[in-house]
C-alpha cells in the first residue's frame, strides 16, 4: 500500500492564482528565456522555408522519410511553429506579470519620502563619526541638493537617497521588450510582402496582379495596397574587373504617387518609401528583348523576357513561350552577357556585364500546356510532350530562322527584382529597441544608494548603504564628509 | 592583383605578430623568473616550500611584455587602417578582416582592463590567443582585398560591426577570466596554489571581474544587434529574418541575458555562473566560426 499524499485542496481561483504566481516568478522567466534560446537553435541548422525554400525541397527529395518527420515537428518553420510561439508567449506573459506590478511599486516608491534615518547608525556600513559644528546639517543638506539626492529631514537627521534611475531603467528595458514584441506581431498581422520583376522601360503598378509573389498578414488584404507606380528608366550594375564581384547597383526610376510624378534613384541600401510601404532593389538580371514571327512573318511575340541568373557572371536560363503561334512554340534558352569562346557545347559567361551577349536555345513545338490550369514556372518549359525543332543561337540584331518561323534578338535590357514590403509595426519595434538600450545602460550602470547623517551637538555621524553592493560609495562618502567639515 | 596598400597592411600584420610573439615570451619569462630558487642553506630538508615569488626581479621583463602588447596593438591598428585604404572601404568585408579586427578588439579590451585591474597574469593567455587568431587569419582565411558587395555599403554596417567586434573582444576576455576561475577552483580544491599561480587574483575577484565585463558590454551587444537589424531593414526589406547569423546573435543575447539574470536575480556565483558565462561566449564564437564558414544565409559573402 502506498501512503496517501495529502494535497491541499485548492479552489479554482486559488489554483489560477498559484499558476499565475509560478508563471510570473523570476525562476520560470529565466527557464523560459533559456528555453527560447535553445528552441531557436534547430532553425539555424535545418533549412527554413522562409529563408531557404529550395534547400527544404531538396531535403524532401533526398530524404523524404526524415523530411516528413522534420515537417511533423514544424522543424522547417521553427520560428512560426506552435512550440516556439508557446515559449515566447509564455515568456511575455511572465514578463508582463512580473514587470507591471513592479512598475506600480516603483512609481509609489519614487513618490514616497526616503525611509527614516535608523536609530543606530553605527551598525551600518561606511559608518563614520567626527566632530562638527552647528553648520554641519546645513552643509549636508546643501551637498545633497547639489548632488540631487532625495532627502527627508527630521530634526537632527537627514536620510537621503539617490539612484532610482537604475530601477527605472530596468523597468523601461523590460517594458520595451514588450513593445518590441507588439511591433513584431503588428507587422506580421497587418504587413504585406511581395516581389515583382520589372524590365527596363516597363512599369510596376502596385496592384495584386503585378506581383510574382505576394503574401499578406492574417488581418489584412489586397485593398491595403497603396496606389503607386514605378517605371524603370535605366539600370546599371558595376562590377570589379579583377574579381567580377558586384561593386554597385543603381536603378533610375520614375515614380507616380498621389498624382505626382517624380524621378528617383534606388540602390541596394536605399529603398523607396511610400508611407509604411517600402520598395527595395533586391536582385537583377537580363531580359533578352525578342521578336518571334510565324512562318508567314506575322509577329507572334515581342518584348523583354526576364532570364534567371545562375551564377556570379550572370549566366541565365529562361523560357520564351509563344502560345499565339500556330503550332505553339517554346524556346528553352540560356543567356550569357559575356560569351566565353569555348569550343565545347553549353554557354559560359566570363563577366557579368553585357560585353559580348549571346542567347542560345533549343526550339520546341506542341501544346505548351498554358491552359491546363497547372501553375508553371515562367523560366522553364516541360518538354516531355513537345517535339524538338532545332537548336540555335543569336547575338543582338541577329535573326535565327527555323521551319515554323524565326526569332530575332533585338537587344538586351537589364531587369530588377523589386521587393515590396509593408510593415506597420516596425516603428514600434525600433522605438522599443532604442528604449531597451537606454534602459539597459541606466540599469546596468546606475547605482542606487542611501546616505544618512545625524548631528548631535558636536557629534556628527554618517553612514551609507549601496544596493547590490555597487562600488564607488566609499569615495562618495569621503567627499560628503569633507563637505560637511567645510573642507574644499 | 594586390595594391601597394594591401602589401603594407600585410607587413604591419606580420610585424604585429612578431611583436606579440616577443610579448608572449616576455610574459612567460616574467612568470618563470619571478620564482626565486631556495637558498642552498635553507633546503637541507629538501623542501621546496621555501621557494618564493619575487616580481621585483622581473619588473623590467613585465614592462617589456606590456609595452610589446601596446606596440602590437598599434601595429595591428595600422595594418587594419592600411587594409581599409587599399580596399577603399572599412576593412570589414570578409572573415580575414573580421578576424584581425577581432584580435585588435581583444587586445584593446585587455589593455583597457589592465589600466584598472592588475591583470598582467592574463597577458600570457591574451598574447597567445591573439597570435593564434592572427596566424589562422593570415594562413587560412586570407583573401585579397576586394570591393564590398553593394548590400554592405552602409553606415549602419560600420556601426554594427564596430559594436559587434568590441562586444566580441570583451565577451572573449570575460570567457578567459571565467575559464581561469574554473581552473583555479580545481587547483585550490586540491590544496594551495602552486607558486606561479599565486599572483592571479582570488577566486572572488575573478568571479566579479567576468561579471563586470559582461555587464559592461551587454548594452553594446544589444545595440549591435539592433544596428544590424536597422541595416538589414534598409538592405533586405526586413529587420529580422531568422537568418542563421541573426538567430545566433539572438541566442548569444539570450544566453548573456540569462547569465545576468542568474547572477543578479537568482544569485548564482562561482562555478555555475562561470560555466554559464563560458556557454554564452561559446555561442558567440560558434556564430563567428560555424555560420561564417559552413553556414548558409545572407551573411556568408565573398567566399568567407
Ligand atoms: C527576455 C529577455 C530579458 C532580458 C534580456 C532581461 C534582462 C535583464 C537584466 C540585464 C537585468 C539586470 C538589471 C539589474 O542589474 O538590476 C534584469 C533584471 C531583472 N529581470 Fe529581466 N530580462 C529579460 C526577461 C525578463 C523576464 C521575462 C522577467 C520576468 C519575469 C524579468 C524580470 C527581471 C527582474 C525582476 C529583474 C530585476 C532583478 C533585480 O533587480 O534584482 N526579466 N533583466
Amino acid at each position: 500500500m502506498s501512503k496517501e499524499i495529502e494535497v491541499p485542496e485548492l479552489g479554482f481561483f486559488a489554483l489560477i492564482r498559484y499558476a499565475w504566481r509560478q508563471l510570473t516568478s523570476m525562476r520560470t522567466a529565466l527557464i523560459l528565456l533559456m528555453l527560447m534560446g535553445i528552441a531557436a537553435i534547430p532553425g539555424s541548422l535545418i533549412p527554413q522555408r522562409i529563408t531557404n525554400a529550395v534547400a527544404v525541397r531538396d531535403l524532401f527529395a533526398a530524404n523524404p522519410e526524415l523530411a516528413k518527420w522534420y515537417d511533423r515537428f514544424s522543424l522547417f518553420d521553427v520560428y512560426g511553429s506552435p512550440w516556439f510561439s508557446a515559449i515566447y508567449i509564455l515568456l511575455f506573459i511572465s514578463l508582463i506579470g512580473c514587470v507591471l506590478p513592479r512598475t506600480v511599486e516603483h512609481y509609489k516608491a519614487m513618490r514616497a519620502q526616503p525611509p527614516a534615518t535608523p536609530k543606530n547608525l553605527s551598525r551600518l556600513e561606511h559608518h563614520q563619526e567626527f566632530k562638527g559644528g552647528e553648520k554641519s546639517l546645513e552643509r549636508a543638506q546643501d551637498w545633497f541638493k547639489a548632488h540631487r539626492f532625495r532627502v527627508r529631514v527630521e530634526g537632527d537627521s537627514i536620510s537621503a537617497e539617490k539612484g532610482f534611475l537604475r530601477e527605472t531603467g530596468n523597468l523601461l528595458f523590460h517594458l520595451s521588450l514588450i513593445l518590441i514584441l507588439v511591433g513584431v506581431s503588428f507587422g506580421s498581422l497587418f504587413g504585406m510582402r511581395g516581389e515583382a520583376i520589372v524590365s527596363t522601360g516597363e512599369r510596376f503598378i502596385n496592384v495584386a496582379t503585378s506581383y510574382d509573389t505576394l503574401s499578406f498578414g492574417k488581418l489584412t488584404g489586397e485593398d491595403s495596397l497603396s496606389p503607386f507606380e514605378i517605371r524603370l528608366d535605366k539600370f546599371v550594375g558595376e562590377y570589379d574587373p579583377k574579381t567580377n564581384a558586384p561593386k554597385d547597383y543603381t536603378a533610375w526610376v520614375t515614380v507616380k504617387d498621389n498624382g505626382k510624378s517624380y524621378k528617383s534613384v534606388m540602390k541596394v541600401n536605399k529603398p523607396l518609401t511610400f508611407g509604411n510601404t517600402r520598395v527595395y532593389l533586391q536582385a537583377n538580371g537580363y531580359s533578352p528583348v525578342v521578336t518571334v514571327r510565324d512562318s508567314q512573318g506575322n509577329v507572334a511575340l515581342q518584348g523583354p523576357i526576364p532570364f534567371l541568373p545562375q551564377d556570379g557572371n550572370l549566366r541565365s536560363i529562361g523560357a520564351i513561350k509563344v502560345p499565339d503561334a500556330e503550332p505553339q512554340i517554346g524556346f528553352v534558352g540560356s543567356f550569357v552577357p559575356t560569351n566565353a569562346r569555348t569550343t565545347g557545347q553549353g554557354a559560359i559567361s566570363i563577366f557579368p556585364e553585357l560585353l559580348d551577349p549571346k542567347l542560345l536555345f533549343s526550339i520546341w513545338k506542341g501544346d505548351l500546356g498554358l491552359d491546363s490550369g497547372v501553375p508553371q514556372s515562367v523560366y522553364r518549359i516541360d518538354t516531355n510532350t513537345l517535339e524538338k525543332v532545332g537548336l540555335g543561337s543569336v547575338k543582338p540584331g541577329e535573326t535565327f530562322t527555323y521551319p515554323e518561323g524565326s526569332i530575332t534578338l533585338e537587344t538586351v535590357v537589364p531587369w530588377i527584382n523589386l521587393q515590396i514590403v509593408e510593415d506597420p509595426g516596425k516603428s514600434y519595434a525600433l522605438i522599443g529597441g532604442i528604449v531597451a538600450v537606454l534602459g539597459l545602460l541606466s540599469s546596468l550602470y546606475g547605482r542606487r544608494r542611501r546616505i544618512w547623517v545625524r548631528v548631535n551637538g558636536e557629534r556628527v555621524e554618517v553612514a551609507g548603504l549601496a544596493k547590490n553592493s555597487a562600488p564607488g560609495l566609499e569615495v562618495e562618502m569621503q567627499k560628503f564628509v569633507s563637505a560637511i567639515r567645510g573642507e574644499k | 592583383m594586390q595594391t601597394t596598400w594591401a602589401y603594407v597592411s600585410n607587413y604591419f600584420v606580420y610585424s604585429a605578430m612578431a611583436v606579440f610573439t616577443i610579448s608572449f615570451i616576455a610574459h612567460a619569462f616574467e612568470t618563470a623568473f619571478a620564482v626565486r630558487a631556495p637558498e642552498v642553506a635553507d633546503s637541507t630538508d629538501g623542501s621546496l616550500l621555501t621557494k618564493t615569488l619575487d616580481y621585483k626581479r622581473t619588473e623590467k621583463t613585465a614592462r617589456i611584455a606590456t609595452a610589446m602588447m601596446i606596440l602590437g596593438f598599434i601595429l595591428l591598428l595600422a595594418g587594419i587602417i592600411a587594409r581599409g585604404i587599399s580596399a577603399k572601404h572599412v576593412p570589414w568585408g570578409n572573415m580575414y578582416e573580421f578576424s584581425i579586427t577581432g584580435a585588435l578588439a581583444f587586445t584593446g579590451a585587455y589593455l583597457a582592463a589592465l589600466r584598472k585591474y592588475d591583470l598582467r597574469w592574463l597577458g600570457l593567455f591574451v598574447s597567445i590567443s591573439v597570435l593564434l587568431t592572427l596566424g589562422t587569419a593570415i594562413t587560412l582565411l586570407y583573401r585579397n582585398s576586394a570591393p564590398l558587395v553593394p548590400a554592405l555599403k552602409s553606415t549602419w554596417l560600420v556601426i554594427h560591426v564596430i559594436a559587434a567586434i568590441i562586444s566580441g573582444g570583451v565577451f572573449l576576455l570575460a570567457n578567459v577570466v571565467a575559464a581561469a576561475y574554473l581552473y583555479l577552483e580545481r587547483v585550490e580544491e586540491r590544496g594551495a596554489r602552486p607558486l606561479w599561480l599565486q599572483r592571479v587574483p582570488s577566486l572572488e575577484v575573478l568571479d566579479q571581474l567576468s561579471y563586470r565585463l559582461v555587464a559592461f558590454v551587454f548594452p553594446l551587444w544589444t545595440f549591435a544587434v539592433i544596428a544590424g537589424a536597422i541595416w538589414a531593414e534598409s538592405a533586405w526589406g526586413r529587420y529580422w529574418g531568422w537568418d542563421p547569423k541573426e538567430t545566433w546573435a539572438f541566442i548569444t543575447w539570450v544566453a548573456y541575458a540569462a547569465y545576468l539574470h542568474a547572477r543578479v536575480t537568482v544569485g548564482w556565483r562561482g562555478r555555475r555562473a562561470a560555466w554559464l558565462c563560458i556557454f554564452a561566449g561559446s555561442t558567440f564564437l560558434f556564430n563567428y566560426v560555424y555560420v561564417n564558414v559552413w553556414g548558409t544565409g545572407k551573411h556568408t559573402y565573398s567566399g568567407l
